[in-house]
């Protein structure tokens, strides 16, 4: 029979690899072509609770690197996403993609940073990063908690996009583009060639209410043209992965609906405050309708107003 | 107020603020990111724990009593800010007409922003405003106070209270090109005041500035030096040659700057608007007073 010191050295052990094993738990994911897997956020708030990994996160795995495709709410998803990469395949990780600057897209990258790391966003991403990045970590401490908030740094990308850029992983060419204000000032969407997966970033929102921060004019143009893009699936920001283009549907009604709603209000001369009655008759159609339509219609008046 | 005057409060608090005199004496507070990087401890917290407001009616206010303004101006937002950059808020004044008193000026105070004198509105003495609407940016959990002097010589004060806004919605610009495209942008509109026949005289306009109104708290990612404020720091409004209203606004107004009040006409054949940024721009426009196009 051993020692009980040594059999309480051994509980203690235990217990130490337990936590550090559910600290890199595996993000579950779903290998949704040859090659690309992704994780499905849940439509929620970012809170203590859910870590913040309410947005869709996924990897490329080509023949000789990896791409990551935005990373968590927080850096523990982050490291949840690492550990579920390094379940899969032993291929270096080359690039991490930022698909814009918001938190539930951003706040994991911290736990990719290692020599020769390429992050990789919007030629707009910095900017946007250095005027909201120390107000959101201020801001989520709230909902989150210290214990996730404390660990997350500001990550900026270090290779900028403008226009197109291609990223070899070897046999395997994703196509990024950087796109003008729409869903946000810095919107970056990644097409894989070969599986026909656009990683759409928060330009598609399936299911959970599309949020918008960048120009709502300046999204439905941007959605007339990714219609065009020829792919088979899109992996949205929020929401299922879904057929392409119809998975643009639902959220072109909904912006378009917003849109009218929201001229008509100007030319009556209504208040912005009463912004919030636009896109009324989409309430049913979406989660998370409350917390996002009344800021949605009034981002949208004030800059139809100036139409 | 100067810096001598400033010093003292800044150890009454014990919190560790840097202050900046700018705008004709007004005050401003750059704590949150600036502590965060001295200091390396975030001070929401500490802000939620102090209440500003004592110091702040010392500073804007030179320590005048505040009487209840309950009966004297009203305040309207939203209870919780849906998005941080542009909050609505409306002031309006309750005076009886048969009142003697008239309203001098309302200042508003967002206690928990960083420069939290948001705007002080001097109402013209023969334009009787009686409402004046503005967006303001909202960054965190906070009191608002509408500060109003009566022609008595005494102060009142009301306040309000704004949750902040969630999700990924934040105080800064949604569209940075387009708020430097629209520099000096002006536009007049003029509304139907329903309820209101003409011959009231009764009149409610607006005018949009285009500007980003920056709030000079980013930091430069190359040079980590902070990109200069750049806003618009007064703004005054005409009838014909009388004055209506003058803003002296900070970075709390939203980008865009943009005003709506109630007035009474004097019969003037044009309005006449002024604008002013710290980087010494003069934006001035007028229109014929059926204009109430672009």
């Amino acid at each position: 029979m051993a020692h009980p010191a040594v059999t309480l050295a051994a509980i203690a052990m235990l217990a130490a690899a337990t936590a550090s094993q559910a600290q890199q738990q595996e993000l579950p994911v779903n290998s949704v072509a040859d090659g690309v897997f992704v994780y499905n956020g849940q439509t929620a708030q970012m809170t203590r609770e859910n870590d913040g990994a309410i947005a869709n996160v996924g990897f490329i795995v080509g023949r000789d690197a990896v791409a990551v495709i935005d990373t968590g709410g927080s850096l523990r998803v982050g490291r949840q996403l690492l550990a579920a990469i390094r379940a899969r395949t032993n291929k270096p990780i080359r690039y991490v993609i930022n698909t814009h600057g918001h938190p539930d897209h951003v706040f994991g990258n911290g736990a990719f940073v290692q020599d020769g790391m390429i992050f990789v966003g919007h030629a707009n991403l910095p900017r946007a990063l250095a005027a909201r990045g120390q107000f959101y970590l201020d801001a989520f401490r709230r909902t989150m908690g210290d214990q996730l908030i404390d660990e997350i740094r500001i990550v900026p990308p270090t290779l900028l996009v403008s226009g197109t850029l291609n990223l070899d992983l070897g046999g395997r060419m994703l196509v990024l583009r950087a796109w003008p204000a729409a869903h946000s000032d810095c919107d970056l969407t990644v097409f894989d060639e070969k599986s026909g997966t656009l990683f759409a970033g928060d330009l598609v929102f399936l299911a959970h209410t599309p949020v918008l921060d960048g120009s709502i004019r300046g999204w439905l143009a941007v959605i007339g043209e990714l219609g065009a893009l020829p792919a088979e699936r899109v992996v949205p920001g929020h929401g299922p992965v879904s057929e392409w283009p119809a998975a643009l549907a639902d959220e072109r009604r909904y912006l378009e609906t917003l849109a009218t709603d929201v001229r008509g209000l100007v030319a009556r001369g209504a208040p912005i405050a009463a912004a919030g009655t636009a896109a009324s008759a989409e309430r049913s159609r979406w989660e998370l309708f409350d917390d996002y339509n009344t800021r949605n219609a009034t981002a949208a008046f004030s800059e139809i107003e100036w139409e | 107020m100067g810096i001598a005057r400033a010093l003292p409060y800044i150890a009454r608090v014990a919190s560790i603020r840097v202050k900046v005199v700018t705008m004709s004496g007004y005050l401003f507070r750059l704590f949150s990111v600036a502590c965060f990087l001295l200091f390396g401890a975030p001070l929401a917290p500490a802000a939620e724990a102090n209440d500003p407001w004592p110091g702040l009616v010392q500073d804007i206010f030179n320590n005048r009593p505040m009487n209840d303004g309950s009966e004297v101006i009203g305040i309207e937002m939203p209870a919780r800010a849906e998005d941080a950059a542009i909050v609505p808020v409306t002031l309006r004044t309750k005076l009886s007409p048969g009142d003697g008193r008239q309203v001098l000026s309302i200042t508003l105070v967002i206690d928990q922003n960083p420069a939290p004198m948001a705007a002080k509105f001097q109402l013209g003495p023969d334009a009787k405003v009686s409402e004046i609407s503005t967006r303001v940016r909202v960054n965190n959990y906070t009191d608002v106070h509408a500060v109003t002097e009566l022609s008595d010589g005494k102060l009142y004060m009301i306040k309000t209270y704004v949750k902040a806004s969630g999700g990924c919605s934040a105080p800064a610009a949604k569209n940075a090109d387009e708020a430097k495209g629209r520099l000096g942008q002006m536009r007049y509109r003029q509304f139907a005041k329903a309820g209101e026949g003409p011959a009231s005289g009764i009149r409610e306009a607006q005018i949009m500035i285009g500007h980003p109104n920056n709030s000079g708290l980013q930091m430069d990612q190359v040079t980590h030096l902070y990109v200069p404020a750049f806003f618009v720091n007064e703004l005054r409004l005409w009838q014909d040659d009388s004055l209506v209203l003058t803003m002296e606004g900070g970075i709390s107004i939203s980008e865009d700057p943009n005003i709506r009040f109630t007035y009474v006409s004097n019969g003037a054949k044009r309005f006449r608007a002024e604008a002013k940024d710290t980087e010494g721009h003069v934006f001035q426009r007028e229109w014929k007073m059926d204009d109430s196009g672009t």
